[in-house]
């Protein structure tokens, strides 16, 4: 069966907080979540499915859904792939409407790593060690050198700068500008992000994402639900999802992601091609994430990711691609380290018309959002979702 | 933040104790006596890492223990800097034997380390557990 037209992103909020010692995790999920509701004139019990990943406090689901009063859930999902989990929750959520599991799924993310020392973890995964913890939880690896060893491979094997990546965090800086909310709102350019402190080879500090307090939350509702609202109709055409990992170590490749994988399924699901995107919101934890996942999705021929992106190609009104216009992770929000669900968010500002006037894309009306959880370096999660303005 | 080490100094990093459990245990008991060992699919011939009781690539349950000379190249690394103890590195070598192994690498300055370079195991103590592999220049 497949998800296309089946379901309908109607409700998206983000949090405007980016430090907020004065809220709880669990506070910050129902404020999300109310803030969504409102956004799509929609009821606490309306929501009859509940979707959350790792950063949900508790028992997640059960905690979060006791918390929140929601009484008529019928459906539950908490798939955790680290940042991109809420990607996946859009897919799973079209699936659970399409077969009449729910007709109104709530997906929240939210969390506090500004008010922990160190920035705070990945969440999720009690209980026993991975199974790599012995053989590789000992070395010192962070998401920052992790990234790292991708963008030194990426560079030895296709030649990539150091100024091709920053072209990426200069065009989320051009986005960001307009974004009142924005963590870092200064425009930037090549050579302040090649110039910054070296933080792991060869990424620079403005190769890295922001850390930031906050949340997100979207609303999936059946077609028949969509049409009972007075929003625009984001319709979901297609979603496709994959992990990837070492695989046991022969034929290590770190060039690719998973989006080789999900982008392809999520296409074809959609019946659409790289260049009918009007808009992409692609996972910017770092400035190689973005480079790599452009070329696994298909805009540009690995190894050209670097050209791809340079010259400001990524600038809404300047570029072929515009990204990220709401300035991403790089510049304007990574609540609790994940990413995921704000890049949902601004594709969905983007297809109903509501983004910023001066990054606002003309007639898009279609959108990719892409995401990758956990570690391109190591194991990860990858996300598509393709979606269309319907009207 | 501590000062900019010397850009000629050999990296060291602390390492803690990793988690050893039933499946891994001669792993750790070869490593204290300085030997490395991986795993091998008697079924499918083809070697992995990390190792593992069952074999990743067909699943069989036949995976054996072999002694390597930990003998490789680097297929990628990156240079912490963001680190109270100074500089460390971190990256993939790929075995003779054809598995990719992440690890520190150790015995060689931060910019002295390059894609492809030659590199050999060796054990380095780790803070109240089994000695864990890391490699240096060959």
């Amino acid at each position: 069966m497949s998800i296309k037209g089946k379901a309908y992103i109607m409700g998206a909020f983000e949090h405007p907080t980016r430090d907020a010692p004065d809220k709880s995790t669990p506070q910050l999920h129902a404020e999300c979540a109310i803030g969504a509701l409102a956004d799509a004139g929609l009821s606490q019990d309306d929501i009859d499915g509940y979707f959350c990943a790792g950063d949900a406090p508790g028992f997640g689901g059960l905690s979060m859904v006791d918390y929140m009063g929601l009484t008529n859930v019928r459906h539950l999902d908490s798939t955790e792939t680290g940042g991109s989990s809420y990607l996946l929750h859009v897919g799973h959520a079209a699936q659970a409407i399409a077969e009449g599991k729910c007709s109104v799924a709530l997906i929240t993310l939210a969390g506090r790593p500004r008010q922990a020392r160190g920035g705070g973890g990945r969440g999720g995964g009690g209980g026993e060690p991975a199974p790599e913890a012995g053989f590789e939880n000992i070395y010192g690896g962070s998401t920052h050198n992790t990234y790292g060893m991708c963008a030194m491979r990426h560079m030895y094997e296709y030649g990539t700068t150091s100024e091709q990546l920053a072209w990426i965090k200069v065009a989320a800086s051009h986005h960001a500008q307009w974004n009142e909310h924005a963590f870092l709102k200064d425009v930037v350019t090549v050579e302040q992000v090649v110039n910054s402190r070296m933080i792991a080879d060869p990424l620079h500090l403005l190769d890295c994402c922001v850390v930031t307090d906050g949340g997100g939350a979207l609303l999936v509702t059946s077609p028949e639900v969509a049409r009972s609202l007075n929003r625009p109709k984001v319709k979901i055409m297609g979603a496709g999802e994959a992990p990837k990992g070492p695989r046991g170590g022969l034929d290590l490749d770190l060039t690719h992601s998973g989006a080789v994988w999900s982008g392809p399924r999520a296409f074809e699901e959609a019946g659409v091609k790289p260049a009918d995107i009007k808009y992409a919101s692609i996972y910017d934890s770092f400035t190689i994430t973005v480079l790599m996942q452009l070329e696994d999705l298909g805009f540009c021929e690995k190894g050209q990711g670097g050209k791809f992106v340079s010259d400001g190609n990524l600038i809404s009104g300047v570029g072929k691609l515009p990204f990220n216009t709401d300035g991403g992770g790089l510049c304007n929000n990574h609540p609790t380290n994940r990413g995921g669900i704000t890049k949902v968010i601004e594709a969905v500002r983007q297809l109903r018309g509501e983004a910023h006037p001066k990054v606002q894309v003309p007639n898009c009306d279609l959108a990719i959002a892409h995401g990758t959880g956990g570690s391109l370096g190591t194991r990860h999660g990858s996300a598509t979702v393709i979606m269309e303005r319907e009207g | 933040m501590s000062e900019v080490q010397d850009k000629s100094a050999h990296m060291t990093r602390a390492i803690p104790a990793p988690v050893v459990n039933v499946e891994t245990q001669p792993f750790w008991d070869a490593a204290r006596e300085g030997r490395f060992l991986i795993k091998r699919c008697v079924p499918c011939g083809k070697a992995h890492w990390y190792p593992r009781a069952i074999c990743p690539f067909c699943m069989s349950g036949e995976t054996v223990w072999k002694e390597s000379p930990g003998e490789g190249v680097i297929y990628t690394y990156s240079v912490m800097h963001r680190s109270p103890s100074g500089p460390y590195a971190i990256g993939y070598v790929t075995l003779n034997e054809g598995p990719a192994v992440l690890t520190n690498f150790v015995g060689v300055a931060p910019d002295g380390l390059s894609i492809g370079m030659k590199v050999k195991v060796r054990f380095q103590d780790t803070e109240g557990g089994p000695p864990v592999p890391v490699f240096a220049p060959a």
